[in-house]
């Protein structure tokens, strides 16, 4: 890896984030705002092993386990809520969720 | 290690990812996050993190997509509330798009490490016998404090979804 196809790659992950971010908050589906969390979280998850391959170092892939544990909880308490909030809200507009009331 | 095909199956993942965030079926936008997720193990091979590309596949392509799957099961896919949602995004795509091009802005400001050697071949690849002897050894806490995360995750899904009044007892 030179150190141009470094940077490269560290510019990448950060579009990465970029549009996860951007689905995030272009997005009113519940669903597709949690898909775009996921993308979102993809970009971190690059840079770390992008990192931890230029210098050799193990802990890039420690960080990305620890990403795909905490992506893992993340989709599980999210979708639960979803299917709980589903049946008081409407999941297709994150907006009728704004008052957290019944 | 080969950096190219690594920014090659990169730049795939960011162009599927882009299909992700604007498709408005749930289903399509599943399967275009099912492209960015496998090219990003490609790409995670390519820099030699060969146990992160494996684990990539089986627990985010493998796992979290599926737990996804049987949820888009109770989505209305039908063509009416489809217009619907293409519409919401039409209207307003441009503010949260201005707001996410703000957070590149630094990245104009990159003039590249000051007296790097931007030919010189640098890193190596990464073993899983390495990644193991770290978790283990010095995270071994971290290790810990995760999964205890993961344990609050499954008691706190496991409270939510079930039938009745979720503030009961019992």
């Amino acid at each position: 890896m030179t150190e141009d196809s470094f940077t490269a790659l560290m510019l990448l992950s950060t579009a990465l984030f970029v549009v996860g971010l951007f689905g995030v908050l272009a997005r009113r589906s519940i669903l597709i705002q949690l898909l775009s969390l996921e993308v979102a979280l993809a970009g971190p998850s690059l840079a770390f092993i992008t990192a931890g391959a230029r210098h050799a170092d193990a802990g890039g892939q420690a960080m990305f386990v620890m990403i795909l544990i905490l992506a893992a909880a993340e989709v599980a308490l999210g979708l639960a809520l979803y299917l709980r909030l589903r049946r008081t809200a409407d999941g297709t507009d994150s907006d009728s969720l704004s008052s957290l009331r019944h | 290690m080969n950096a190219t095909f690594a920014l090659w199956a990169g730049s795939l993942a960011l162009i599927s990812a882009l299909l992700v965030v604007t498709r408005a079926s749930v289903v399509h936008a599943l399967i275009w996050l099912l492209v960015t997720l496998l090219s990003l193990s490609a790409s995670f091979f390519a820099l030699g993190a060969s146990f992160a590309g494996a684990a990539q596949i089986l627990i985010y392509a493998g796992a979290i997509l599926a737990v996804f799957v049987f949820v888009v099961m109770t989505v209305d896919a039908s063509p009416k509330a489809l217009e619907q949602e293409r519409a919401r995004l039409g209207r307003a795509w441009v503010p949260p798009a201005l707001v996410a091009a703000l957070v590149l802005v630094p990245l104009f400001a990159w003039r590249g490490a000051p007296g790097a050697d931007t030919a010189a071949p640098m890193g190596a690849a990464v073993s899983a016998t390495d990644l193991g002897m770290l978790l283990f050894g010095p995270w071994a806490a971290v290790v810990e404090i995760a999964s205890g995360l993961l344990l609050a995750a499954l008691m706190g899904a496991r409270h939510l979804g079930r039938r009745g009044k979720p503030e009961g007892r019992g």
